[in-house]
């Protein structure tokens, strides 16, 4: 249903579209049952920016206080886009492999279950 | 001969309704221009009911004896230096966030309810709504007199109305109310006058007011309980309007129905604040927040909601979600703002053992599970000299702006996250309540104005976030902000009491 | 059934108030706690007048109670002589 407003028609301004950022987009990054950071993080970031260079600026930038960090086997990391499942290839630009304004990349890490094994 | 005493019931018809008039050379519709465009109908407003029958002679009246009472005791505190006699300085953060979060918001309301005191036709909810107004700005200009004191003596209250408009977790309260005032007249009413005032202000103001005088504020019980005794007209209010409603059309059912979902999802995110206040921030505990939302809200709104079925009004929507998310989102909070405690305007700390033993106790299904840890691993870090305080900034909830810290209900090791594409643009949630909402109204929520994405756009100042704090939320860094260990009022406290 | 409530500011008049009240509603519960008094019962609860001007000993005006009153749950209902909270279910 659209909103109840005095005259027909009404649309307020997006407050986020993409133009407004200078350039960058927001990407929101997010470790599955890690609950020692409350919640995902967001970051702009150049579209053009390769993944190679979110694992090693963004990421550890977001993640490396918890004591796990330096434990992850990347290689059986698994990824979500938006929902999705996703393979990051490295040496391709955030944009190039559909990381769009405002996406969600999750990440689980199988057999690290948290500080202690519970979640956090 | 002396004038005959008028019964209540006498005077409120004279000096309420009969001071109305018709319109004969104007446009009704043009006098009241917000009336119908909601969708509400309204067949005949003399049908509304005033409980109180409240005229603005005994209005004066009672409203200046409380307010003698009032500052009699606030003048007695702080010539008595009251604020010595709290139980711990850790305890005067709770009433900062009071002074920045709440207190605005009574500002707000008085706004909200003079605009509808002005557009309803009917001159019994007109009054109705400007005696609100009254008290609203009454109880702003009470708690400023009376926070005015703790001023003096900790940081952190200096800037709270600039405060307000601008940081980051006060976007929350302040959206909330401006999200209110910009729907119509009867949205308002029940966004604020039923979904807030009537359950959902109690717990604010009583078990936590209550829990102000168990820990020695006088000042802040005093003006909590002296508001809290208009909230009572307040409440009545509320639920007159939501009777009159659906007595008035059988076609307002839905759409009452309809905000009651969405404002009692959306209160019940607000008040994750004060979820955290009472668990974490009373050393003295009177009550937990389980507790008392089960006393407030299960119980008095269950029998509320019971009183309403009679006209197709059911529990709002998630009703069942809130349920299970009583037992968790004090802890979630808490921890949302300890390990964001270098960008928050009061100081934050890891419980005492005490503490987390009695936050064990009273929640035995999930503290020890979920939470207990979290502290266990904050000590640890603190005890190698890495007190944690999280990098980076938080995803945000469109709708109600909080940081997407809530979990879900059947997972709680797993943040809650649902997103939804509007016109080309993808949306982030914390919550199927806070999503459905946006859903409904995508074209007002898009233009949310969220700090994080703020500080992104340049909007801020900054880029540093040391900058942002000092320049744009005008914050004292580094004295009003951290940790309570060694802050400046901890330091102050201990030289008052003579402490090494 | 559900219960209808009323809290006051744990003070002088409100003592004879709560006095009234445990009068004229013989089944209601009184809950100290901090600061204020809380008294719940089933269905409905009724402050009369009489009963609080006897206990007071002087005129007391129904209105007043606005005075002490802290919150209430349940349809009000008042007039010169008494004071009503019910549920209609
Ligand atoms: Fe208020
Ligand atoms: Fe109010
Ligand atoms: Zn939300």
């Amino acid at each position: 249903m659209p909103v109840f407003a005095l005259k027909p028609g009404y649309q307020g301004e997006r407050m986020d579209r993409v133009e407004n950022f200078g350039g960058n987009q927001i990407v929101y990054f997010g470790w599955d049952e890690h609950r020692m950071f409350c919640a995902a993080k967001a970051f702009p970031l150049p579209p053009s920016m390769p993944f190679s260079a979110v694992m090693e600026q963004i990421i550890p930038e977001a993640f490396g206080q918890h004591p796990e960090f330096s434990q992850i086997n990347w290689d059986s990391v698994e990824w979500m886009l938006n929902n999705e499942p996703f393979k990051p290839q490295l040496d391709v630009s955030l944009e190039a492999q559909g990381v769009d304004h405002k996406s969600l990349i999750r990440f689980k890490t199988p057999g690290l279950t948290g500080y202690n094994g519970l979640g956090v | 001969m002396a004038a005959k005493k008028l019964n209540i019931k006498d005077k409120y018809r004279l000096l309420t309704r009969d001071l109305d008039w018709d319109f004969s050379y104007e446009d009704p519709k043009k006098a009241f221009p917000y009336e119908e465009f909601e969708g509400i109908k309204i067949t005949d407003w003399n049908k509304w009911e005033d409980p109180f029958r409240l005229t603005m002679d005994s209005y004066w009246k009672y409203q200046a004896e409380k307010e003698k009472k009032l500052y009699a005791i606030l003048d007695a505190f702080s010539q008595n230096n009251g604020h010595l006699n709290v139980v711990d300085p850790r305890y005067v953060n709770a009433v900062k966030i009071f002074l920045t979060g709440v207190s605005p918001l009574e500002y707000q309301a008085y706004q909200g309810f003079a605009h509808v005191g002005r557009q309803f036709s009917g001159v019994g909810a007109r009054v109705a709504c400007q005696m609100q107004s009254l008290d609203e700005l009454r109880h702003v200009q009470t708690q400023i007199h009376a926070m005015s004191h703790y001023n003096k003596f900790f940081d952190g209250f200096q800037e709270f109305s600039h405060m307000h408009d601008r940081v980051w977790y006060l976007s929350v309260p302040r959206s909330f109310f401006t999200d209110a005032r910009s729907a119509g007249p009867f949205e308002f009413m029940i966004a604020i006058g039923f979904s807030f005032e009537y359950v959902l202000t109690n717990l604010l103001f009583v078990p936590f007011m209550s829990g102000a005088a168990h820990n020695g504020d006088m000042a802040t019980v005093t003006f909590g309980f002296s508001a809290q005794s208009d909230e009572a007209r307040h409440m009545t209010l509320g639920l007159e309007v939501i009777k009159f409603l659906l007595e008035q059309h059988e076609d307002n059912v839905p759409i009452v129905q309809k905000w009651i979902d969405k404002w009692f999802w959306r209160g019940t995110r607000l008040l994750t604040i004060v979820a955290m206040m009472m668990d974490y921030m009373l050393p003295n505990k009177v009550m937990s927040w389980k507790e008392a939302w089960e006393v407030y809200f299960e119980e008095a709104g269950g029998a509320l909601f019971k009183d309403l079925a009679r006209y197709g009004i059911t529990m709002p929507k998630y009703a069942d979600v809130i349920e299970k998310e009583k037992e968790h989102i004090s802890h979630q909070a808490w921890w949302t703002f300890y390990t964001h405690g270098h960008a928050a305007g009061f100081h934050t700390w890891i419980p005492s053992d005490q503490e987390l033993d009695w936050l064990s106790e009273k929640y035995p299904d999930t503290f020890d599970k979920y939470y207990r840890p979290m502290w266990e691993l904050a000590k640890e870090q603190e005890a190698k000299g890495e007190r944690f305080y999280t990098s980076g900034l938080p995803q945000l909830c469109q709708t109600c702006q909080i940081p997407m810290l809530f979990t879900e209900m059947d997972n709680p090791n797993q943040n809650s996250m649902r997103d939804t594409v509007f016109d080309g643009e993808r949306y982030h949630f914390c919550s199927d309540g806070c999503c459905d909402i946006f859903k409904d109204e995508p074209e007002k929520y898009v233009q949310a104005w969220l700090p994080v994405h703020q500080i992104f756009q340049g909007n801020c100042g900054g880029p540093d976030v040391g900058d942002i704090l000092s320049d744009y939320y005008r914050m004292n860094v580094g004295v009003d902000n951290m940790d309570i260990k060694d802050s400046p009022d901890e330091q102050r406290w201990n030289k008052w009491k003579g402490v090494a | 059934m559900s219960k209808v409530y009323i809290a006051l500011q744990d003070n002088d008049e409100s003592r004879y108030i709560v006095e009234a009240i445990e009068e004229s509603n013989p089944d209601a519960t009184v809950i100290h706690m901090p600061a204020m008094i809380r008294i719940e019962q089933e269905n409905r609860l009724v402050i009369e007048r009489k009963v609080v001007e006897e206990k007071m000993g002087r005129d007391w005006d129904v209105q007043e109670l606005h005075i002490n009153l802290i919150t209430l749950g349940g349809n009000v209902d008042e007039d010169d002589d008494q004071f009503v909270l019910e549920w209609k279910q």
